[in-house]
């Protein structure tokens, strides 16, 4: 291509834009569905309940480590399917583009979009582009949906936690939130934070396969861990109670939150999940969990009970008592 | 890793310890005044007023920056972000303390350019990539903010960057620990001193204070365990009637306080009468910029028109901020004023008491 940035007419349905997606968008997202070039994508689906979940993706800055808005659009749509119990199969892509974005950066997207498709085994079967006049959005704007089929006799809700189930987390908390905050403040902090942004759909289906009768399934993206509990004890109607030191923090995602002043416990997660599952299932099913790659530091953080429905308790590592409340509105960093 | 040193003031082992001699050693009713926001965010996160006796009652006193800055400051906040030309730099938890008629997120939401900063210093990069605007930092905070302005201006000084002002609000500590004292209404038995503002400007800035009223002080380091044996030297020293001003946390804190950041506020700063929310005007204790660095304040190169400040009714952030009341003891606690939606600044900042009891404190 003889430009270096997207212009205006890359999204005006012409020459340019054809040559931006056969030339560019179809080799990057291989596969015969998209190919065909429909206005929609056609196929058949295997029998059973179907989940059906859209998300849209902004992040400053478009790459940061672990990841990009590519793979992060992929990996939060494949993840909201997973989290209802489905095994996503199908997305949609839509790009919204300021014009202005190098080529460079585009193809980059489109190939960590297309990586972590492939890495989830979804298929990108349609897809979208317009691009907007400078200020119109920032960089991109990314959406996806994502179409799942549910096995029979798995059945996940938010207020399917029961009294007595063990509620697992899979791993540790807070890594993305601190990695997008502290590449995005200039803070010139030497950390070693990394992004967690991964698809989740091949723990759960080992997660399933172990026990169909886990509960609740929730993924703590925005909000954190404590507002995804807060959420599930709020629709289920129980209490839950968790305990601080078992919940797994990485030194340097600690760190920076002190720095910060922030709460590990609010700060957003991209490939991590919790789990409500009888008790006599959470052996088998942390089992399954810890046995994939990205479960391997999962564990037991607390349990739902009956007393206080609708909040969470949290046993400090000191052995104090606190509530865990949602988060309310973004965490902005204090003054000392 | 200094992570790794924290760590053993955060055994639980110890922890219970120090629980526990609390417990054998306090009779007496008391009340404790941290007056600090990080203290008061520690204790809350770790759920430390659970371990203590009912005889320990923990009361947060004007310690959050933010909460403790006049509604007027407030005002010439957001009055300087609507002014044309002007880049507004400020810390992140002053944006949504509500002013009189806005506050800075709004202003934001309107297009005015206001930037979060993470140092006084981000301020002077923004104003040399915007030499034909003004950027204003806002200069809230206590000696443990202020040196670091004040090397900002300096260097601003020292550089000639001439768009960059601060707009002075910085308070002291000792004088409102004076002031509260006077206060008839304000009945504390013992104060947990700030360990980061004493890293500043040491243990002996409290001696005349703590001399003229004998009351217990202790200086606090911010893990668990740091708090806890703090709470335990201010019981035994009431329990033994012999009020002193100790310090608990000398890993970090001397008496005399950090001579560097000390010679660097005294160079180009100079104490001020100032207006806390709660306290009214307090004698000498503020900060504002020297003669010689007059040009770098803010005030005095933006004439704002400035609404008659009102503070929010029926909030009790004033009585809070004195411990005279306790957050659930407000009427607008919980129903009017929450972390979304807040009234007062106490609810606003990540450190101010009714966000701490509201985020963690079940009733």
């Amino acid at each position: 291509m003889e430009t270096h940035t997207v212009l205006l007419d890359h999204g005006a349905g012409g020459k340019l834009a054809h040559r931006l997606t056969t030339e560019l968008m179809l080799p990057i997202l291989d596969n015969p569905i998209l190919a065909a070039l429909h206005d929609g994508a056609v196929f058949d689906l295997p029998p059973g309940r179907l989940a059906f979940s859209t998300d849209s993706y902004t992040v400053t800055p478009l790459f940061f480590p672990g990841g990009s808005i590519g793979d992060l659009a992929v990996h939060g749509t494949v993840n909201d399917v997973a989290m209802c119990g489905a095994r996503p199969i199908f997305l949609s892509l839509a790009l919204i583009i300021e014009e202005g974005l190098p080529l460079a950066d585009l193809e980059r997207i489109l190939r960590d979009a297309a990586a972590a498709a492939q890495r989830a085994e979804v298929a990108i079967v349609t897809g979208d582009t317009k691009v907007v006049p400078r200020g119109a959005v920032d960089r991109i704007f990314i959406n996806t949906a994502g179409l799942g089929v549910i096995a029979e006799g798995v059945h996940i809700g938010g207020h399917r936690a029961r009294v007595g189930d063990r509620v697992l987390l899979s791993g540790t908390i807070g890594d993305h939130g601190m990695t997008i905050m502290t590449q995005r403040r200039e803070l010139g902090l030497d950390l070693p934070l990394q992004s967690d942004s991964a698809p989740l759909n091949h723990m759960v289906r080992r997660m399933l396969a172990a026990s169909p009768r886990i509960g609740v399934l929730r993924d703590p993206t925005r909000g954190g861990l404590g507002t995804a509990l807060c959420e599930i004890a709020e629709q289920s109607g129980v209490g839950i109670r968790i305990h601080e030191a078992a919940v797994p923090v990485r030194p340097a995602v600690a760190g920076a939150c002190e720095l910060l002043g922030f709460d590990p416990l609010y700060v957003a997660n991209e490939g991590k999940l919790i789990a409500a599952v009888p008790p006599q299932d959470a052996p088998a099913v942390l089992a399954a969990m810890r046995s994939d790659p990205l479960g391997r530091d999962a564990c037991e953080i607390g349990t739902v009970v009956a007393d206080r429905p609708g909040r969470v308790t949290l046993t400090t590592r000191i052995g104090g008592e606190r509530i865990v409340d949602m988060l309310a509105g973004e965490q902005l960093p204090r003054i000392c | 890793m200094p992570l790794k040193h924290a760590e053993e003031y955060r055994d639980p082992a110890l922890a219970r310890r120090l629980a526990e001699r609390i417990r054998q050693r306090s009779r007496r009713p008391v009340r404790l005044m941290e007056v600090c926001g990080t203290h008061t965010v520690s204790i809350f996160r770790s759920g430390l007023r659970s371990l203590l006796p009912d005889t320990i009652t923990l009361l947060s006193g004007p310690g959050c920056p933010v909460c403790v800055t006049a509604q007027a400051d407030i005002d010439a906040f957001v009055a300087l972000a609507q002014t044309e030309g002007v880049i507004v730099t400020t810390f992140g938890d002053l944006m949504r303390v509500p002013g009189t008629r806005s506050n800075l997120l709004r202003e934001r939401g309107r297009g005015r350019d206001v930037r979060i900063v993470y140092s006084a210093f981000d301020s002077l990069r923004i104003a040399r990539e915007n030499p034909d605007r003004q950027v204003v930092f806002l200069g809230v905070g206590f000696e443990t903010t202020a040196p670091t302005v004040a090397a900002t201006v300096q260097a601003a000084a020292q550089a000639g960057i001439a768009n960059f002002s601060v707009y002075p609000a910085h308070k002291t500590v000792p004088p409102a620990l004076q002031a509260l004292l006077a206060m008839a209404e304000v009945a504390v038995d013992g104060f947990l001193l700030p360990g980061h503002v004493s890293v500043i400007i040491g243990t002996e800035a409290y001696r005349s204070v703590f001399d003229t009223h004998g009351v217990p002080g202790v200086v606090a380091g911010f893990e668990p365990a740091d708090l806890l044996g703090a709470i335990a030297m201010l019981v035994e020293q009431i329990e033994e009637n012999r009020p002193q001003l100790a310090n608990a946390y000398p890993r970090a804190v001397c008496d005399q306080g950090n001579p560097k950041a000390l010679a660097l506020m005294k160079t180009l700063m100079r104490p001020v009468d100032a207006a806390w929310r709660g306290l009214g005007v307090i004698a000498g204790s503020g900060l504002e910029l020297v003669e010689a660095f007059a040009t770098f304040d803010a005030r005095r190169r933006f004439v704002l028109e400035l609404p008659e400040p009102q503070e929010p009714k029926g909030c009790a952030c004033g009585q809070i901020l004195t411990g005279a009341r306790t957050p659930p003891q407000c009427p607008l606690f919980r129903t009017r004023c929450t972390p979304m939606d807040p009234v007062g600044p106490c609810m606003v900042s990540s450190e101010g008491t009714c966000a701490a009891y509201y985020r963690y404190h079940a009733d």
